[in-house]
């Protein structure tokens, strides 16, 4: 398996200058790879800094140490020194990521906001609107609600959206923050059916997962944030 | 040939002071086609000295600004003549104030408005100028039977489309807004967001934004500059910045936002 994203000697912390400037060491010495068809899961207690790795995957969060590469283009990139255009550019076309969070300007349509990223790869505005169709039939979003804004459903709604946004474009690199979060048993057995193709066509995949049974279902492997936690090994 | 990665826009070192006092001081950064800065920080942090500057209206202490134009080349534009200067701000760039009062002639129909601009670059065709202007309205969403009305008679919301649609007309590759969405109330902005999203997208702008609402850098820009006493203290990819601030004052920034 080739790999597509690599994280070495990696570490986080705070510093909270608001706050008397406390600094908050989150973790040291992350080393972490994931390649084409995984997909791990990214596990340790609340507050062990997961979703902080994954933010520092996708380049929300920056690093204090180390190096995050990912494979894009034919050659490596590494983010914590990559410029700004370079970053946009990886998050277009090769880094994918499904938030809890729904940002977008109200009044746009669901059904354009999902097929936005496709859109935006280049492909005609017809396949992009058929294919965030499909996606939000597959996730049962009535089709009364795809010219609606987003902003008006309900939480399960809203991340069914994020979802069918997030798995529109085939992105070689995927990160998923807890995405069958809100869901029912149907819609989360939809997300894991999205998860398994995605695999099938080699994504690489690193998710948080809240429980065992989509964890247990998906995922090839997990990686522990936990064991870098600073001073978990003095 | 042109690359898209060659800067649209370079400033460098800019500094304007007013007597003793700092107006915006050492700025520098590059701007490519298509792509949205925005520019972020409290009143008085010299945001909008410094997009002054730039736009050519108010001539920097120090520093340079250079812009690709579209026939010569890379120009410094404080070393061309003022008439080449003029035909550059009609034409390649354009302004949008905070106040559509300021950026509109409010005694002339919301079509002069637009075909003033036309005018100015050499169209003479009444015809074809009024058109363009009708369908400058309708991309801003003005209805056509508006077109020979006044922009007293319009609303905040409105004046501010109908400035944008005179400032797009003569389809500009550089866009300098002054809190665009400032006098707005919540629904209007909303509107006036999403119109702006998609014309950056559809006409490739690049846009120097200025405001104070963070939650519109968010939407509209790719990357931040933070400003604060004039100086530029944190830089770089806006949900970064946003996000994950390094600096304190962004920190303060980011952290008094009131959240619902």
């Amino acid at each position: 398996m080739s790999e597509m994203l690599h994280a070495h000697n990696v570490a986080k912390s705070f510093t909270l200058h608001t706050q008397g400037s406390v600094t908050i060491p989150v973790f040291e010495g992350v080393e972490f790879g994931l390649s084409a068809g995984e997909c791990i899961a990214l596990t340790g207690e609340s507050g062990s800094g997961k979703s902080t790795f994954m933010r520092m995957l996708y380049a929300n969060y920056t690093c204090s140490q180390g190096s995050i590469k990912v494979f894009h283009d034919g050659g490596w990139l590494d983010l914590t020194t990559a410029n700004p255009h370079s970053i946009l550019e990886i998050r277009k076309r090769t880094l994918g990521y499904v938030s809890q969070f729904l940002r977008v300007i109200p009044r746009v349509p669901t059904l354009e906001i999902v097929a936005e990223p496709l859109v935006a790869l280049g492909t005609s505005r017809e396949a992009a609107m058929d294919k965030a169709r499909d996606l939000l039939t597959r996730l049962r979003i009535p089709e009364r609600l795809w010219q609606l804004s987003p902003l008006t459903f309900s939480g399960g709604e809203q991340q069914r959206v994020n979802i069918a946004r997030g798995f529109i474009a085939d992105y070689p690199i995927m990160l998923l923050d807890e995405p069958t979060a809100s869901l029912d048993v149907q819609n989360r057995a939809t997300v894991l059916e999205l998860i398994e193709e995605a695999k099938k066509r080699g994504a690489a995949i690193a998710g948080i997962f809240h429980d065992h049974e989509t964890r247990d279902a998906v995922c090839t492997g997990s990686f522990d944030v936990t064991s870098f936690k600073v001073g978990a090994n003095d | 040939m042109r690359q898209m990665n060659d800067p649209l826009l370079r400033v460098d070192n800019l500094t304007m002071m007013y007597g003793d006092r700092v107006g915006c001081k050492n700025v520098s950064f590059e701007l490519r086609p298509g792509e949205v800065l925005g520019i972020v920080g409290e009143s008085g942090s010299g945001k909008s000295t410094l997009l002054r500057s730039i736009s050519a209206q108010q001539e920097p202490t120090k520093g340079i600004v250079e812009y690709q134009t579209r026939i010569d080349g890379t120009r410094d534009v404080y070393q061309m003549s003022e008439a080449q200067r003029r035909l550059l701000m009609r034409t390649d760039w354009a302004f949008v104030h905070q106040n559509p009062r300021d950026g509109l002639r409010m005694n002339v129909s919301a079509g002069a408005n637009i075909g003033e601009r036309l005018m100015a670059i050499g169209d003479r065709h009444y015809g074809n100028i009024r058109q363009n202007a009708d369908n400058w309205l309708g991309k801003v969403e003005i209805a056509s039977e508006r077109l020979d009305d006044l922009p007293s008679t319009f609303s905040g919301g409105m004046q501010q489309r109908l400035q944008i649609a005179r400032n797009l007309v003569t389809s500009p590759r550089l866009v300098f807004m002054d809190e665009p969405t400032g006098g707005l109330d919540v629904s209007v902005q909303a509107r006036l967001l999403d119109l702006l999203r998609g014309l950056v997208h559809d006409l490739n702008l690049a846009v120097i934004i200025v405001t104070h609402d963070l939650a519109v850098a968010r939407l509209l820009s790719h990357r931040l500059m933070v400003m604060q006493q004039g100086k530029v203290i944190e830089h770089g990819l806006t949900d970064q910045v946003l996000d994950d601030p390094q600096h304190p004052y962004t920190q303060l920034l980011v952290s008094s936002i009131l959240q619902n």
